[in-house]
């Protein structure tokens, strides 16, 4: 940018003018009139692209025709007008100036002047109003954060502690069929939930409560024809070889998917822990910390597998409060 | 017929030499006064590289976000309610499906053209934030972030994470069994948390997992609403301080620190980077048609009781994934409380001490080399050999993250033991930034002793003597062999397109460049 450009405007000063020979102005095409020829075929196939987008669209014609269309359309209208901006437009080089952005010491002295002295001012002359201005203004701040984040839901309390497995809660599948001796034979296995979060006649399939599908999801596995038990302590939780785990990974509280059925693994399908069937579902792989809390579960007088107890500890994963 | 011409020619003729063009500027100007300013912006000059181009990406994508997302939020209904389903997708029929789920289903198969705005959007959204990091990769390299820049930086790196988080939510949207997935460890992270962690997750879910259905209304909000505005302001303010500031710009004939030198606003560039806005929306489209990304009916509505096998976030979360895999199970349990470190330092403490090393950098630079100057050319990555290798290291050990998300994959791919593939990833993500870091030094330390490195090469003839010995010797030099460039000059305020009545100077018919001749 020249100096004439800077003067104070409304007086008409004599513009620089360039001549249209100027190499700056010139074409970076060394065949312009070929390229031009080539823009308008770009643009003229662009064209009847993005009009073939509108027949598609208006014929209803799948998805993929409409996205082809549209694509190749804008893909030729925008490489026309990029070549049409790199070929036959001035190229320069030209150069601006960059003025420093920084202000004269006086004028920073100036601001730095109001800034302080101005506000030493009113700080000496009303020191109490302006502090209890600021505190005033503090504590707004402060309680403003009550509302806002105290009113978006409970405090968790124990509610992250409980399930809804109780004593004689009876397990039954996602059909909501209760569990018997048979239902499974050795090796198998199958997720249940507490018989009171499978609602079965909701409509053309049980709907299962989210509390049931997030919370008190149990993985059930049958290892035996004889009660087993997983670790001292736990004698009459397994029986006719039946054992149940909370089916929350204790890492992120994955539902423990997998199951390795030759070695008797529980894999989450999220970061691959596993956990030992056998042992207490201890964990042997991976980055899960702690093992699956195991139901202890018993025949109840129908012959339908129930809990003897609630789980003995929070499912799922770690946080602060869980002792 | 004479008549109607005659006046429209004196009509024109009493419009002045720039017509109805002239017009507008002068009724514009005498409310706005937009003469000079606005000239002036016409004329900013934009230093050409193709590595410039890599934020516009960012900024078409983030159109292309908007646009179709503004489309999408017409037919999306964010509630969990579950309900039926009874349309197009015959295999789920009959079935329970979350409203969000069912809404964007329908988006899939009974609005049309609602898959392909779909893909789009979510392919727009993977280039997003994909090219901000590789444009966030070019500022890092090249120091463009250095004084008086350091402030663009850190914006650029809030719309980096705010990016993140986007992508994350708008992920979780249709409520599908993977974003389901997701969201679950989600919570489980922010639960992690020591003191907070469980407060934090009930405030927000409104009770423990999945809570009272209010995440996905709420989730929804954040990602239509608070981050795009967030976002567009961020932006507005990223933008404002590149006019601001201008352009930085690589070393070059007739380039210094005051001075840009490129192509002017209008016309070339504006040209050019319409072009190219039309050209980035043009790609996302045809990925939206050819590729297909998530397809949600197939994985189902979000059972929290179901899962699938292969389980991976978007890339961009990727990186934490990883962390979350190869960490070990140390959890600390005491006192009457647990604290999840397994979790907590992956997840929580890692991406955070990443990011604010990232937002230290040019404080941490600037004390380092005690260099307080303004900065506005370009360094050569080889250039600065230790600044280089610490982004090197930096991008191998994310790299290295991102392959650890998949050790199961790997695992079953290469037919090798997960342990040792997970024993792998734990020294690699140590052993593996270290060695790139050296390299990259090392690398960096040769370039700068080559000589006339970065130069066209000249081509050169090899002779064989009779004896057999071979000599060269370098061949003439041809026009193209040598890059030169004019002398960069002003934008001119005025071109004699035709000599005006003021008179101008003429245009010879035929100008020696082979420039051709416009007329009106």
């Amino acid at each position: 940018m020249s100096d004439t450009d800077r003067q104070p405007s409304r007086t008409r000063v004599p513009m620089p003018v360039a001549a249209m020979s100027d190499p700056h102005m010139g074409d970076a095409a060394r065949h312009p009139a070929r390229v031009e020829k080539l823009i308008v075929l770009v643009f003229v196939l662009a064209i009847v692209f993005i009009a073939l987008f509108g027949a598609a669209y208006w014929q209803n014609w799948s998805d993929w025709i409409l996205g082809g269309t549209i694509g190749a359309g804008l893909l030729l209208l925008g490489f026309g007008l990029t070549a049409w901006g790199k070929y036959l437009m001035p190229q320069g080089p030209f150069v601006e100036d960059r003025h420093p952005l920084a202000s004269t010491p006086e004028e920073r002295d100036a601001m730095s002047a109001a800034l302080v002295e101005r506000s030493a001012v009113v700080v000496k002359r009303r020191k109490m109003l302006g502090g209890l201005f600021a505190t005033g203004a503090g504590i707004f701040g402060i309680v403003a954060i009550f509302p806002l984040l105290r009113s978006l839901g409970p405090v968790p309390g124990t509610s992250l502690d409980v399930t809804g497995w109780r004593r004689g809660m009876v397990l039954v599948d996602s059909d909501g069929r209760p569990v018997t001796r048979d239902t499974l034979v050795p090796g198998g296995i199958m997720t249940v939930y507490p018989r009171d979060t499978v609602i079965v006649n909701a409509g053309p399939q049980p709907l299962i409560t989210d509390q049931g599908q997030a919370i008190d999801q149990t993985v059930l596995i049958r290892i035996s024809d004889q009660d087993y038990t997983t670790q001292p302590g736990r004698e009459t939780w397994g029986p006719a070889g039946y054992i149940a785990y909370s089916k929350l990974c204790t890492h992120l509280g994955c539902p423990v998917g997998l199951y390795e059925q030759l070695l008797e693994l529980l894999v989450c399908p999220c970061h691959q822990s596993m956990f030992n069937v056998r042992n207490g579902a201890v964990p042997e792989f991976g980055p899960a910390p702690r093992p699956l809390p195991q139901l202890a579960l018993m025949f109840n007088q129908d012959g339908h597998l129930a809990a003897q107890a609630p789980y003995d500890q929070p499912v799922g994963p770690g946080f602060w409060e869980r002792s | 017929m004479s008549d109607t011409a005659t006046t429209k020619r004196s009509r024109r003729a009493s419009m002045g030499p720039y017509g109805s063009v002239g017009k507008i500027v002068g009724e514009l100007d005498d409310r706005l006064g937009v003469a000079k300013g606005g000239r002036i912006f016409l004329d900013k000059i934009f230093p050409d590289h193709w590595s410039f181009m890599l934020g516009e990406i960012s900024l078409y994508s983030f159109v292309v976000l908007l646009a179709t997302g503004i489309f999408l939020s017409l037919y999306y209904v964010p509630s969990t309610h579950q309900v039926i389903y009874h349309g197009s997708y015959a295999p789920l029929d009959g079935q329970w499906v979350s409203e969000a789920f069912r809404s964007t289903v329908n988006i899939s198969f009974d609005v049309r053209g609602g898959l392909l705005v779909r893909q789009m959007h979510h392919w727009a959204a993977d280039i997003f934030t994909g090219s901000i990091v590789v444009h966030m990769a070019r500022i890092f390299f090249t120091g463009a972030f250095r004084k008086p820049r350091e402030l663009n930086w850190t914006i650029g790196l809030l719309m980096l994470i705010l990016a993140i988080f986007e992508g994350f939510i708008g992920y979780s949207l249709p409520d599908d069994l993977i974003s389901g997935t997701g969201l679950r460890i989600g919570y489980s992270i922010a639960e992690s948390i020591p003191f907070v962690g469980s407060y934090l997750v009930t405030f927000l879910w409104g009770g423990p997992f999945p809570g009272t259905g209010i995440i996905i209304p709420r989730f929804f909000i954040i990602h239509v609403l608070i981050i795009p505005l967030v976002l567009l302001g961020l932006l507005s303010a990223h933008l404002g301080l590149l006019v601001r500031q201008k352009h930085t710009q690589f070393r070059g004939e007739g380039r210094t620190e005051e001075n840009v030198v490129g192509s002017p606003m209008f016309p070339t560039f504006m040209a050019k980077t319409t072009g190219f806005l039309l050209m980035v929306t043009a790609a996302t489209a045809l990925l939206g048609a050819f590729a297909q990304i998530n397809p949600i009916w197939q994985f189902g509505s979000y059972d929290a009781s179901k899962i699938s096998y292969a389980v991976q976030p978007d890339w961009y979360m990727g990186w934490l994934d990883g962390a979350l895999r190869i960490m070990p199970s140390w959890e600390f349990m005491n006192f009457g409380h647990t604290i999840p470190f397994e979790v907590f330092l992956p997840a929580v403490v890692f991406p955070g001490l990443i990011f604010t090393i990232c937002f230290m950098w040019p404080a941490l630079e600037r004390r380092v080399t005690g260099d307080n100057e303004l900065h506005n050319l370009l360094d050569r990555p080889r250039d600065r050999p230790k600044r280089t290798a610490a982004g090197a290291a930096m991008f191998a050990l994310l790299f290295t993250l991102f392959a650890a998300s998949s050790t199961d994959v790997l695992a079953n791919f290469f037919k090798v033991s997960l342990n040792a593939t997970l024993w792998f990833f734990r020294i690699a993500v140590i052993a593996i930034p270290i060695i790139v870091g050296l390299v990259t030094y090392q690398l960096c330390k040769e370039m700068q002793g080559v000589h006339g490195i970065g130069k066209r090469k000249r081509p050169v003839v090899v002779h064989r003597s009779a004896d057999g010995e071979y000599s060269t010797t370098p061949a003439e030099p041809r026009p193209d062999d040598v890059h030169s460039e004019l002398d960069p000059e002003p934008v001119p305020v005025r071109i004699d397109i035709e000599p005006l009545s003021n008179g101008g100077a003429t245009v010879p018919e035929s100008s020696p460049t082979g420039v051709r001749q416009v007329t009106r």
